[in-house]
């Protein structure tokens, strides 16, 4: 049976808690905080009531029919959590999150963000349950995604962008972890991926595996049967945690996880941790990261902000390990053909990030019977990404 | 007994604290690093922290992360930084700790860093973001090598942690004066006094104080309740402001003697 992780937050090798001592004592409180909301059943039935009337879970399962008499191979579903209030997964934790926090007592949150879901997703829960917020963003995210930070300055969020290294998600998340550590006796900090210090990683998850559950659930209902691979993009990967985990004693499951290879996973310019990177310690945890023989940093790139991350959640590392999951990675190139595929075979307009994981089920579909299914997680919609796009196929809004 | 021990235990006979400066190593420059720790034992240092820069630099402010910045572009390697401190050990025998983060020793391999440190002359390893619970593999390889583990202890830590991580406790604790990132407040004093006094009631080693010092002033009042006073950002600064000037060092000294000179006071008149 897999259990992870073990008490001290531990992944196999991966994990763990790499913090200033500051902080310690708050990681301690919270996982204390979290185990016993986990067996309060009024928590549980407080977190499925916002997630059904404010979510608007269940989403559908719905079978791509188009997408899969193209492809021509097995039957494709996407999990549409692009229809989740503010168009991707990221609420899903959020609401957790933002429940646990008002189980604790605190009264403000912060968050990093990439793509500027999780921001919106944490301002907008930050709003609904009347707490400050203060978001951390990079300020070439802020540039790419200037939709989303106008959704958050709306939803009340102060906005910090940040400037330093690439100015993107890895950025962001150090400016959040220095304004945890000033003002962590009052503040909440809502990580928004299955990264970080324990027991960051597991709640993440946790909140997240709703989307597997719904997924197996409805499969079963439709299908009769499980699918027979479970695809998602991955940039902490959240979204493919909360897909994979539900199915993880499912041995007859495939599970494949989609990194960023930006240009390429041989130049420098990618997002691929498991694919290229080497095992390390960066922002709490231990896990694959992007970074050179010396323990710096590298850079990460990806056309989606969301997946421009050098690091990955470290459950994925040991998933990697222990070979449960595959990943595979797909190229800027690949996951704008495979936006434009979906918009126009399917009337869905998937977000970047969730572009990757189409991309790959393009690649897979075709060699797979027509008695075969593929179950992928169509993390968020693209809205957000219009400007992005339309630079990439040169034209002016 | 170690460099640090022997240091403290000469400055306890002469009734002094002390002064613990830290400098990034490879700001703006290798060669300018190690004239400036020769500097710093000149002007009264008696325990040098060297930063090893890391290009995610978590638990600093601006200054440190800037100063970070600048010596990985100009190429600072771990390699290099333990080469540095060899070098310093031809003329020195000042206590050096080594200050990061732990990315770059996991990468170098804690067997071989632990081996590679000792050889090269480090004398204690300080990593703030390796507390107490990740720190087992390491200290199985420090430990032979005679490499302390320097204990971090905030003003979040329960009194319970503050037991437990007391026990373990290597050459000095080292109290992180305010919860936040280095060099951004000011250190209000009279608001630790009671705190670090407890410590150093509970201590099996002296106990040092970091964060928000930045004046003689701050050094003096620090001093008078603590064994030993760190000063980081303020000298940094002074560092990156000279750092193209022929009066570097001397600014450099000028700084460090004042610094040195408040410590002084706090036990002047006892």
């Amino acid at each position: 049976m897999y259990s992870y992780p073990d008490p001290r937050g531990h992944f196999g090798q991966f994990g763990g808690r790499y913090v200033a001592e500051t902080l310690m004592p708050a990681l301690l409180e919270l996982e204390e905080a979290y185990a016993q909301a986990v067996a309060d059943p009024e928590f549980q039935k407080e977190l499925d009531y916002y997630l059904h009337y404010y979510v608007g879970r269940p989403n559908p399962l719905y079978y791509a029919e188009r997408l899969t008499e193209h492809l021509g191979g097995a039957k494709i579903y996407l999990k549409r959590e692009d229809l989740n209030h503010t168009g991707a997964h990221k609420v899903n934790n959020t609401v957790g999150q933002i429940l646990l926090a008002k189980r604790m007592g605190k009264k403000k949150v912060i968050a990093e963000t990439g793509a500027g879901q999780h921001g919106v997703a944490t301002a907008t829960v930050a709003a609904r349950f009347g707490f400050e917020c203060e978001v951390f963003m990079g300020t070439e995210d802020i540039r790419r995604q200037s939709l989303n930070v106008f959704r958050m300055k709306l939803l009340g969020a102060k906005v910090h962008g940040v400037t330093s290294g690439t100015a993107t998600l890895k950025d962001a998340m150090n400016d959040a972890l220095r304004h945890w550590v000033t003002h962590v006796r009052d503040t909440f900090y809502v990580i928004g991926t299955v990264a970080g210090p324990h027991p960051y990683p597991q709640l993440v998850r946790d909140f997240q595996a709703v989307i597997g559950r719904e997924t197996r659930q409805q499969m079963l209902e439709v299908e009769g049967r499980l699918p027979d691979v479970a695809v998602a993009c991955i940039g902490g990967g959240s979204n493919a945690m909360g897909m994979f985990y539900p199915f993880i004693n499912d041995q007859d499951v495939r599970l494949v996880g989609v990194e960023a290879a930006g240009l390429g996973v041989d130049t420098d310019k990618h997002a691929a941790s498991i694919g290229a990177g080497k095992v390390g310690v960066l922002h709490g945890n231990k896990t694959f990261l992007l970074q050179n023989d010396d323990g710096q940093i590298d850079h990460a790139h990806s056309i989606s902000a969301g997946l421009d991350y050098p690091g990955v959640g470290p459950e994925h590392a040991l998933l990697h390990d222990i070979k449960r999951a595959e990943y595979v990675s797909v190229t800027d190139d690949e996951s704008l053909e495979a936006f434009k595929m979906l918009t126009q075979l399917e009337g869905i307009i998937p977000a970047l990030e969730s572009a990757h994981a189409v991309a790959q089920v393009i690649k897979m579909a075709p060699a797979m019977g027509r008695d075969q299914i593929i179950a992928m997680c169509l993390s968020g919609r693209g809205d957000k990404d219009m400007h992005t796009v339309a630079d990439a196929f040169g034209v002016e809004l | 007994m170690g460099r640090i021990e022997d240091t403290f235990e000469q400055l306890k006979k002469n009734n002094r604290k002390a002064l613990i400066p830290f400098i990034t190593a490879g700001d703006p420059d290798l060669a300018t690093t190690e004239q400036t720790i020769l500097t710093l034992v000149d002007a009264g240092a008696d325990i040098i922290e060297l930063g090893m820069p890391f290009s995610d630099p978590m638990a600093d402010g601006p200054t440190i992360q800037a100063a970070s910045e600048r010596a990985l572009a100009s190429g600072t390697t771990l390699d290099a930084v333990l080469d540095l401190v060899e070098r310093v050990r031809e003329y020195s025998q000042v206590p050096i700790v080594l200050m990061g983060y732990y990315n770059p020793v996991f990468r170098y391999g804690a067997e071989m860093f632990a081996r590679r440190a000792r050889q090269a002359g480090v004398d204690a390893l300080l990593l703030v973001d390796l507390p107490a619970e990740e720190q087992d593999e390491l200290r199985t390889f420090l430990a032979p090598e005679g490499i302390h583990l320097i204990t971090l202890l905030a003003p979040t830590t329960p009194a319970e942690r503050t037991t437990q991580l007391l026990a373990s406790a290597q050459g000095f604790v080292y109290y992180v004066s305010m919860t936040g990132v280095t060099g951004t407040t000011k250190v209000d004093s009279a608001a630790i006094e009671t705190r670090v006094l407890r410590l150093r009631e509970q201590s099996p080693v002296p106990v040092a104080v970091g964060f928000g010092i930045t004046t003689a002033e701050d050094a003096a009042s620090i001093a008078r309740f603590s064994d030993a006073v760190v000063v980081g950002s303020a000298l940094v600064k002074i560092i990156h402001q000279h750092a193209d000037s022929p009066r570097l060092q001397e600014e450099v000294h000028h700084f460090v003697a004042e610094l040195k000179q408040g410590v002084n006071s706090a036990t002047d008149n006892h």
